[in-house]
């Protein structure tokens, strides 16, 4: 497993503290699991997606990823209405091993409030978390 | 006793039965007819069932050798935590294979299966007397189906009572079939987390109990092999909101004879006969998940249950507030002969001597290896304790590769990544059945695999080295995987 110093976190994106990482662009909010997730489950073997007009509330579990260890849930960082999911990873779940950040991401939303997107962590803060 | 039990021998190979066949081979030979040959009709003809054409030693000698392959209790030492894979004694396998019991038919109605009736009658009563309740029933078909049973009458006496409930609490330290079995009867999981101490705060459970929750379900011991001795305080928290206590029985291996669940505020109970009571686990036969009850619960009961009138006994199905039915007849009958068996062979001192030497084992374990393996929480356990891999990372060597090289050394790896709330969890349940000669065996086994992931991490990672087949790929076994043959 990687050490703290090695993890690809991006400046771009925002933090839970689940792991969960979250991405603003124009009006639609790319959600995945960031670096740090997907070392620590290890190879992952299957992602469990929720259907595109799903709505959800911030912290609501939107679906699991599950790899040979254990299958671990995932809760939205942001209130609002799956516009997209990633369907190439039903068959090709590898892809959030692979590249979390952008052919493994997971799924679209579009927020019902922008702002909640502050309450999640940048870089500096998500890191000092993980230090603990 | 100095050897470690594996070691490398010669293996066969054993095709398909299918690989096997040879078009006209047959097994027997049928009589001569002898009356005249007579066609079916066309229309109830067709093409015979393609089945595989085999001799008498063709067959034998297939299913001997599958048998080879194959490791269980009595070839060697079985510490899967949380399944309690004791020794059963072969009398149990004796007593169910007599012929009164093996030929009795469900359809020989009450009066000629008296013997059956009275069976599962005593049973029901020496289960109600070991674990402190009012009522049994037999009748769910292993561990999850009676824990469906318990929660499916929790939810009929909350109906009963005039307003359903929709939530139900369940710790991170209970049995992962219990969210499941929750979210079949329609109440949503509340998850609390344990305290820093691996077992349940009452505060914890008294923050999300409340008037729509319908109660909480409890291992006990829970996961991390610990008894919940706050249990009383936490049954009245709930009671006093109106709820139920399920107490998952399946750790009742650690307890039994020694703790009654009835008597410290659990409502309902479900209990593994194939794990506590010595019958065998999956395929050595179908399991068994009896569930007892509180007084105020007996109505809700699965029928048909085993009534005793004077001497006599018989089903009833007139019970108006029954959950239902649950299996076909009445559960897996020859289970129940099995662990009847066991209950009067052990006699009432024989079964706490179980328990009071699984915790002793367990324990044994426990101060034996942890300056081996991380032992994250270190207090006396009851009958299994949790270590982890932390000492190895610095090795790259994971609780996978060390229950995977166990398999060399002749022993079935312990439970691995289980419990969820110790990362990497290597999970050790010796059982009482393994001599201290056997538990020093294992101990000496983990301990050379410790230093192997020091001196040879590779060996590891690639282990096991001596087993008919080798590491395999379960990333791609699982990312895509081959169904059909």
């Amino acid at each position: 497993m990687k050490e703290i110093s090695d993890l690809n976190l991006p400046e771009d994106v925002k933090y839970t503290k689940d792991h969960e990482w979250a991405k603003l662009d124009s009006d639609i909010v790319t959600i995945g699991i960031n670096d740090y997730a997907q070392d620590q489950l290890g190879e992952i073997v299957f992602v469990e997606l929720p259907e595109v007009g799903d709505t959800f509330s911030e912290g609501d579990e939107f679906g699991s990823v599950e790899s040979v260890k254990a299958v671990s849930e995932m809760y939205i960082p942001i209130s609002g209405e799956i516009t997209e999911i990633n369907e190439a990873l039903e068959d090709a779940p590898e892809l959030v091993n692979e590249s979390c950040y952008d052919s493994g991401w997971i799924i679209k939303v579009k927020p019902a409030d922008v702002s909640e997107l502050d309450n999640l962590m940048d870089k500096p803060a998500y890191l000092d978390m993980l230090k603990g | 006793m100095n050897q470690q039990p594996g070691t490398s021998g010669l293996i066969f190979n054993e095709p398909l039965l299918w690989d096997k066949s040879c078009k006209g081979r047959c097994a027997m030979s049928l009589p001569k007819p002898d009356v005249e040959r007579a066609n079916l009709d066309e229309s109830l003809t067709g093409d015979a069932p393609e089945l595989p054409q085999l001799s008498e030693l063709d067959v034998a000698r297939h299913y001997t050798r599958l048998s080879q392959w194959n490791f269980g209790v009595d070839s060697g030492m079985y510490p899967l935590g949380s399944c309690t894979m004791k020794y059963n004694p072969k009398t149990n396998e004796v007593q169910a294979a007599r012929q009164g019991f093996a030929a009795a038919h469900p359809f020989a109605g009450d009066k000629f299966s008296q013997g059956a009736l009275k069976l599962m009658y005593n049973l029901e009563q020496y289960l109600a007397e070991i674990t402190g309740f009012d009522a049994v029933t037999l009748q769910p078909a292993a561990g999850a189906h009676g824990e469906l049973a318990g929660i499916l009458i929790i939810h009929a006496y909350h109906a009963k009572s005039g307003k359903q409930r929709s939530k139900i609490i369940i710790p991170d330290t209970a049995h992962g079939t219990n969210p499941a079995s929750a979210t079949l009867c329609g109440y949503e999981s509340i998850n609390i987390k344990s305290g820093e101490n691996g077992i349940l705060e009452p505060a914890a459970v008294a923050a999300v109990m409340d008037e729509d929750t319908a109660g909480i379900m409890v291992t006990n011991p829970n996961t991390l092999g610990f008894f919940e001795s706050n249990i009383k305080e936490i049954a009245d928290i709930v009671h006093s909101k109106g709820g139920l206590v399920y107490g998952d029985g399946a750790n009742m291996n650690a307890i039994m004879g020694v703790v009654k669940p009835g008597e410290i505020g659990i409502d309902v109970l479900h209990l593994n006969l194939h794990k506590t009571f010595a019958t065998p686990h999956g395929g050595g036969g179908p399991g068994s998940g009896p569930v007892a009850v509180v007084k105020a619960l007996e109505p809700f009961l699965p029928i048909p249950r085993v009534e005793k009138d004077l001497d006599s006994y018989k089903l009833i199905t007139d019970s108006p507030d029954t959950i239902g039915r649950l299996h076909t007849f009445y559960g897996h009958f020859s289970v129940m002969i099995k662990a009847y068996s066991y209950i009067l062979s052990m006699g009432s001192k024989g079964l706490s001597d179980v328990s009071k030497l699984a915790v002793l084992n367990a324990n044994y374990v426990k101060e034996s290896l942890k300056g081996t393996l991380n032992l994250p929480y270190d207090m006396p356990c009851m009958h299994e304790c949790v270590f982890n891999d932390e000492f190895q990372k610095e090795h790259h060597i994971t609780t996978m590769d060390m229950a995977k090289r166990l398999l060399d050394y002749g022993f079935h790896p312990p439970t691995v990544y289980f419990p969820l709330v110790v990362e990497g969890a290597f999970m050790v349940e010796p059982t009482e059945t393994e001599s201290k000669e056997y538990i020093d065996q294992f101990i000496d086994a983990v301990k050379a695999i410790a230093k192997e992931a020091k001196d040879d991490p590779e060996k590891l990672h690639k282990a096991p080295l001596l087993t008919k087949v080798t590491r395999l790929d379960e990333v791609t076994a699982a990312r895509k995987p081959c169904l059909r043959g």
